[in-house]
Parts: structure tokens; sequence; C-alpha cells
């Protein structure tokens, strides 16, 4: 009963937040509302048994996403009105609904059946952060190592990119142009 | 009432339908990148619920894989994002039109 | 001596090779000489070869490499040197070597003169291949490669439009035949499951004899192709387009004999079925005569050479298929020598008149041209048989075989055509050397050809005069592998049949030469009574056959083509391939606009994708789970 109760509670709570996110036209609002949806999302993980991944989730989106967002949007101007022409709004609307009943269609089907086997079963007798620790450093291991080189690679990625001097694009410049930045900086 | 499967599975579904809405209909750049946000959460609510009614930690790996993918696609896409404006001063989708054939 | 066999093979290819770097460049008189060196070496490895195998040596068998190898198929590259291989390799290497060596003289002044030896040697080759070739594939590379430089060489001048055409229609005539002759090797396959020569005749003794005729039959269609049997001779006669040391190689000499090679080849197929062996002697004796009485009047000197050719090769098959292997194989030796002699005189004459062909226009010319005279005479004398000319021994055998077989029908024409043979060869050698100098009324100097092209052409004349004595030598050497035998004839009957044949060739010498070496001899005009009587007519215009190929064969296909190009190809091919291009064309432009580079748009246009990929698999996985009730269902329906 408790479990069904929150269901539904924070599946309303998230659907909302959602929506907010798709229609509003302040980009604050709409970052807001995402942070919002996130956490609750966390909650679905929580009910679910899966505490390690709701903690990551927290962590990672509601904290290191949504900041990384938050910095990005100073650069924007986002006090203003986010200004956005539409099209037709019942393709959109359209397609998506589309979309969504065939997904679930498709996920109904194999669930009717019931012919799944686990692969990797949760083990009895331990919690869920050391289930999930033995499954990614045994199993899972090498994608692991390899998602890690991808946030390093991401990391000095997004630095360099927003760093200095990114905006000019020395292949599209002439030399003259080149010189010129280069004066420039010593003058500075 | 028994929560089941497919309750989660209908709620994944629907924040999809949500972010798919988002990505179509969004013009501005980050807010394009909420709406790819909120495609990722959806699924990662599906493995989630997956795993759990079925016993296998194969679906929680998986949301796990696909947040770290979601957070460098973020560090990158916003730095990408930054640049962009410096150099165009928008980051309008319609302004987006280079590729046109 | 492997090695002579390779040699003997490779050494023409090579000299083709060695000619072809320089088709783009002007004159290099080291490209004939190279070529016909290399030719020389060719011939001595084959002289080798034939001394190893008259001494009684094993017949040399080697595989080179394997061809083709699939499943049951298996073709390699071999070759044989045999008693019947290497007669022919002699006979090739030997003509083509004089041929080479006469062409640096002839070619001489003409622009084309390295490629032309690029040519020639790349014919050598290939006939060597095609004699040398112990299967039936093999064979058959050869057979299109003579093919194709006889179209090169027919055609060398292609700047002259009736030389295209005569290469063309020879190309297209082989062709044809050449059909039946892959009909007759798929036979040959599909049947015994070989086509090594070995394999192939071992199993043709358990063969019916209905399929045995057919493989016969269609064998010999590609046959009559190659040596330009009625009715696909009309090409031979054209074909003396070309230059005449062409003429004297491959169309006297060597490629049109090549039908006759592979009837011989195949004797232990066709002594399995003497019906057919019957329809090809009766077809060579009916060539025989059709060929010589139109050599009777013909006014063009290469032409008149040409149709005793055929005549010849009608003498070669019908000895053949009377079971005398042997003789057809030692006629067709003996015929290159003095045919290929009678090309490269006429060759001379040609020269020295300026490529004038018509002989009514020369008369005289003994004086100015007294080696080439005596060459032309001897090889006269060789074509008409008579003794002791190369062509006596193996006619008279021709003849003698036809007697003993008790084929009366075949002996009397053929006996007739001798008669003709004789009569149309010295006509010829009468109006060219002797009588009035009648090129005079032209404004031509005739002048001897080169000293060394005479002397290039002195080994035929030896073969055209002493190839009589080789007879027995050649019977001993290949009776065990043409199973063949002496044919006796009662002492007296064969006397009497020797004095009256040559009696009989003597007259009709005499006769000729009595026609057309007087004064009287004029250019005709077309108003003398001979030329305006029906039998003249007739035979200057070969039959009508040319004429009714034209009128019935070619205009009626023409016709045909033009209708289907204009109903079938145009409102239906290309309608159908430009409707393709149209429909691709239209909806490329139609959906161009999708790609208006708006990113918005795109995402649009992949969801959409997305929606469309989830139904498609949403409806195969519904069917695939459903499949048994849409069975039912579609069946009920009657599907």
């Amino acid at each position: 009963m408790f479990e069904a109760v929150a269901f539904y509670l924070f599946a309303f709570l998230t659907i909302a937040m959602f929506f907010i996110v798709v229609t509003t036209s302040q980009a604050l609002y709409a970052l807001t509302a995402l942070a919002a949806g996130m956490i609750f999302i966390s909650a679905f993980f929580f009910i679910l048994g899966a505490d390690f991944l709701g903690a990551v989730q927290i962590i990672v989106y509601t904290g290191a996403v949504m900041a990384l967002y938050a910095f990005g949007m100073m650069f924007f101007d986002t006090t203003r009105e986010v200004k956005e022409k539409q099209g037709n709004k019942y393709i959109i609307v359209g397609l998506s609904t589309l979309a969504a009943i065939l997904v679930v269609v498709i996920f109904a089907a194999p669930m009717m059946s019931e012919n799944i086997v686990a692969l990797y079963p949760a083990i009895d007798g331990v919690g869920n952060t050391q289930a999930v620790g033995l499954v990614l450093f045994t199993k899972y291991l090498i994608p692991f190592e390899l998602a890690a080189i991808m946030l390093l690679v991401a990391m000095v990625a997004g630095i360099v990119l927003a760093g200095k001097k990114m905006d000019l694009s020395i292949t599209l410049m002439h030399e003259a142009e080149i010189e010129e930045e280069k004066n420039k900086k010593v003058l500075s | 009432m028994e929560i089941g499967l497919n309750h989660y599975l209908v709620l994944s579904t629907i924040l999809f339908a949500i972010g798919l809405v988002g990505v179509m209909r969004r013009k501005n750049l980050l807010l394009l990148f909420f709406a790819t946000e909120i495609l990722l959460n959806a699924v990662n609510v599906a493995f989630a619920a997956i795993s759990h009614y079925y016993g296998d930690l194969t679906g929680q790996m998986f949301a796990f894989f696909v947040i770290a993918i979601a957070a460098s696609e973020v560090a990158v896409g916003l730095g990408l994002l930054i640049v962009w404006y410096k150099r165009n001063g928008s980051i309008d989708l319609d302004a987006l039109t280079t590729m046109k054939g | 001596m492997e090695k002579y066999l390779y040699i003997a093979l490779f050494a023409p290819l090579v000299s083709s090779l060695f000619s072809s770097l320089f088709t783009a460049t002007p004159k290099k008189l080291f490209t004939g000489i190279m070529a016909s060196l290399l030719i020389f070496t060719s011939l001595v490895s084959s002289t080798i070869l034939l001394m190893y195998i008259l001494k009684g040596g094993e017949p040399i068998h080697v595989t080179m490499m394997t061809w083709m190898a699939t499943g049951d198929l298996y073709i390699p590259f071999g070759f044989v040197v045999d008693q019947i291989s290497v007669t022919m390799m002699m006979v090739v290497t030997l003509v083509s070597t004089v041929v080479h060596v006469y062409a640096i003289g002839y070619m001489d002044h003409d622009k084309g003169f390295n490629r032309f030896f690029a040519w020639l040697s790349a014919f050598v080759f290939s006939m060597m291949i095609l004699v040398m070739s112990d299967n039936y594939a093999g064979l058959f590379i050869g057979w299109e490669g003579v093919g194709l430089c006889s179209w090169g060489l027919i055609g060398f001048w292609f700047h002259k439009e009736s030389a295209t055409w005569a290469a063309n229609e020879a190309f297209i005539m082989n062709r044809i035949a050449d059909l039946g002759m892959l009909i007759g090797l798929f036979l040959i396959y599909w049947n015994t499951g070989t086509l090594q020569y070995d394999g192939a005749f071992a199993a043709f003794h358990q063969l019916p004899t209905d399929t045995l005729t057919w493989i016969g039959v269609f064998l010999f269609i590609g046959a009559m192709g190659k040596s330009a049997q009625f009715p696909l001779h009309t090409w031979l006669a054209d074909a003396m387009e070309g230059p005449t040391p062409v003429s004297a190689l491959i169309h006297a000499a060597t490629m049109v004999t090549a039908g006759v090679y592979l009837v011989i080849r195949s004797h232990e197929l066709y002594s399995l079925i003497p019906h057919v062996g019957l329809f090809i002697a009766s077809l060579g004796t009916f060539v025989a005569l059709f060929a010589a009485s139109m050599a009777l009047v013909n006014r063009d000197m290469k032409r008149v050479i040409a149709y005793s050719t055929l005549s010849q090769l009608g003498y070669m098959f019908a000895a053949a298929g009377l079971g005398a292997y042997w003789v057809a194989l030692f006629h067709l030796m003996a015929h290159a020598g003095f045919k290929a002699l009678l090309f490269l005189g006429a060759g001379n004459v040609m020269h020295s008149m300026h490529d004038e062909l018509d002989p009514f226009k020369m008369g005289g010319l003994k004086k100015v041209m007294k080696g080439t005279w005596i060459m032309m005479v001897v090889g006269s004398l060789a074509l008409a048989g008579v003794i002791p000319f190369a062509g006596f021994f193996s006619k008279d055998t021709i003849l003698e075989a036809a007697y003993s077989g008790n084929h009366m029908v075949i002996y009397g024409v053929l006996l007739f055509t001798a008669g003709l043979t004789a009569f149309y060869s010295f006509r010829l050698v009468a109006l060219i050397f002797h009588g009035e100098e009648r090129y005079k009324l032209f404004g031509i100097h005739p002048h001897e050809a080169y000293r060394f092209m005479l002397w290039a052409m002195s080994p035929l004349l030896l073969v055209a005069i002493g190839a009589g004595i080789l007879q027995t030598p050649f019977f001993d050497m290949v009776e065990e592998a043409l199973n063949a035998h002496e044919y006796h004839i009662a002492h007296g009957t064969a006397l009497i049949m020797l004095v009256g044949t040559q009696m009989f060739v003597g007259l009709a010498i005499l006769y000729a030469y009595k026609k057309y070496a007087n004064s009287r001899v004029t250019v005709p005009d077309g108003t003398s009574k001979m030329e305006n009587s029906f039998a003249y007519k007739l035979l200057i215009n070969q039959y009508y056959i040319p004429y009714a190929y034209e009128e019935y064969l070619v205009k009626p296909y023409r016709e045909l083509s033009e209708v289907f190009w204009q109903k079938v190809d145009l409102k239906i091919v290309d309608a159908t391939v430009d409707g393709i291009a149209g429909i691709i064309y239209s909806t490329g432009e139609k959906t161009r606009v999708m790609q208006s580079g708006n990113l918005s748009t795109m995402l649009k246009w992949m969801v959409a994708g997305l929606v469309g990929l989830l139904s498609l698999a949403v409806i195969f996985g519904l069917a695939a789970r459903y499949s048994d009730e849409i069975l039912t269902f579609l069946s009920a329906l009657g599907v």
C-alpha cells in the first residue's frame, strides 16, 4: 500500500516537473524543474531497492550535472524569456504519443511471455551497494574503466572547449589575422 | 494495489514521450539538452524497474553507465555550446542551418 | 624434350609481346628481324621434336598448370606433342617463319610494320596452342585466338572500309560456327565428364551412337566455320582484303586447316560414326567442285587462289570423312607448302603491279620476274597434282582412298575437280606471266621483289617440289597414331588411273595455256559472248550466295533489329531504365526539402523514423507471434 502511494505520488511529481521542463519559456524554471525531477526519479530507485543507483542519481545528476548546467547558464542571458518559433504541435504530440504506445507494446510483449532469465541474479544476504560493487568490478570491470576514461576525456574536452580563445578558429583565419591575435596576446 | 513492472514501464514511457516532445519542440539548445536528460532518465527508470522485478543486476549496471554517459555528454555539450555562443551570440536552433542541402 | 616444347610454344608469344611494345612507333626493322628469329627458334624446336618423334620417341605430354578445377571439372593447361601435333607444329612454324621473313620485305613501306609483326606472332602463338593442347578447352582457346588474330590481320588496313567489313564478316561467320563447336564441347563434357583427349576418346566407346553423332555433327560445324566450308565459305574469299603474307599464312596454310586438324584429332570419334564421316566427305567433295568452279572465272588473283584453297580444303575433308585421316593430314601439309608459295608469289606480283589484282591487266611478267615465275609455276604444278610435285602424292592418295572405298561419285567428282584445278591455276599463270604485256596499257613498271624475299620462299619451293618423298616416312610416323593403312589397288588399275589422271591434268593445263597465253587475250570489258552467258554470270557472282545472304539474311535481320530497337529497346527497355532513374531523381528532388539544415526539423524526422522502426518491430513481432493464425487465415482465403 505504502509502495503504491509512493509510486503514484512520485510519478505524478516527476511527470509534472518534466512537463514544466519541456513547456516553460523561462530557462531558470526549466533548470529548477529538471533538478527537482531528477531527485524524484531517484525516489523510484529507492523504492525499487536500487539504493546505490539512487544515491548516484542524486549525486551525479542533481549535484554535478545540474551544477554544470547552472554554471553554463551563467554564460547565457537567462533572465530573458526564451522565444521559440513553434511548428505544428499536433505532429510533435502525435509522434511522441505514438512512440510511447509502441514502446509500451514492445516492452509488454516479452513481459507477458515471462521467459526472461536473470543473468546476474541479485545476491541474497548482501546489501544493494555491495551487490552492485561485486558485479561492477567483476563482470563489468572493463566497461567501468572505459567509462572512467570517457569521463576523463569529457572533462578535459569541457575545460578546453570553454577555455580562452576557443571562439576563434585558426583554420578559418588568414595569416594576418592570426598574427594580429598573437600581438594582442603579447600586449595584454 | 500491487505496483507491478508494467506500472514502471508505463511511467518510463510517459517520461520518454515527454522527453520526445521536448526534443522536437525546443529550439533553444540549452533547453534541448534538458530534454535529452529527460530521455535518459526515463530509460534509467525502466532499467531499474526491470532489474528489480527480474532480480538481475544488469539493468542497474546499464543505468549506471547511462548516468556516466550523461555526465560526459553534458560536459562536452556545454563546452561546445559555450564556444558556439561566443562565436555566434545565439544558441537558437533555427540559426543553425549551415547543413542546408 | 619438354624444354623444346615450351620453347616452340612460347617463342611466338615472346615475339608478339616484343613487337607489340613498338606498335605505336614508326617502322623499326629490328622488330621484324627479332620476330622472325624468335619464330625461327620455334621452328628449330619443332624440328627437334619432330626428329625425336620420328625416331620413335614416346609422345610428350606435359601439364603446365591447372586452369580450372571446380568440382568434377578439371581443365589443365596441358600440351601434347605426338605424331599429329608435331606435323602441325612443323607446318605452322615453317610457313610462319617464311612468312615472317617475307613480310619484312613485303611490309617494307607500311606504317603499321611493327603492329603487323605483333599480330602475326600472336597468331602463331594461338595456332601453336590450338595444335599442341591436350584437351578440347585448350584447343578452343587457340581456336578463338586464331580467330581474333585473323580478324586483326584481315582488317589490318583498317582505314579501308572493305577491309574492316571483311574482318567483321570473317569474325562473325566464325562465331556462328563456334557456337556449334561450343555445343559440341558441352556435349562431350556432359557425356564423358572430361575434355581431355585421352579421357574423352576412351569414354566415346561406351556412348550410344546418337550422342556420338550429335557430338560429331556439332564439332564439325565448328570445323566448317574455321575451314570455310559451305555454307559458311563466303568469308574466306573476302578475307583476301588482308595483306598477302596474312593470306598465305592464315588463310591458306594454317588457320583454315584448323578445321581439318580438329576432325583428324577427333578421328577416334569420327571412326565410330562413319555415317557422319560420309557426310563430311560428301560436303568436302561438293565444296571442292563448287569452289573450283568459282575459281575458273574469277578476275581477282588472290581470290582465285583463295577459292583453290577452299577447294583443297574440300579435298582434305573428303579424305578425312572417308577415314583416310593420314592422307588428309598429308595433303594438309603438302598444301600448306605450295599454297603459301603461291600466295607469296602472288604477293610479289601484286607488289610489282602496285596492288593490281586483275590478272587480265598483267601478262608477260615472266621477263621481269623470273624468280617469281618459277615459284608460281612450281606452286601451280604442285597444286594441279602433276607428277612428281607434292600435290600429286597427296591428291592421288585421296583419289585412291575414294576409289578403294568404292565411293565412285566422290572419286569422279574429285577427279573432275583435279582437272578444273589444273585449268584455273594455269589460267592464272598464263594470264600473269605469259602473253602480251598488257600492263603497259596501264603505265605500270613492274619490278622483281627483294632478293631475300625470294630466298625466304625457297623452303616452300622445296616442300612443293619434294614433299612427295616424305610420304613413306610420314606414313610410318602416323601409322599407329591415326590407325592408317595403305590403299591397295590392283596394279593395272592403279597404272591406268595414274596415267589417266596425269593426262587429264596435262590436257587441262595445255588448254589453259592455249586459251590464255596467246596474244589475243584482252582485258574483258563485259561485251564478249562468254561474259554474258548464264554460267559465267553465275560463277563470277559466286552462285549469288553472298547476294542471297545479304538479301535474305542480313536485310531481314536488320529490319527485325530496327523493329526491336524502335519498339522493344526504346519503348520498353529504355523507358524502364529511364523511369527508374526518373523515380529516383524526383524522389531526390522531393525529399531535398527535408535537408533544410535545421536541426529541429531533423530531430523531428529522427523521431518519425523511430516511430516507423518501432511500428515495423511491432508488426513483425505480431506477425511472428500469430504466424499460425495468419497462415490459416490466408489459406482460408485461398492464397
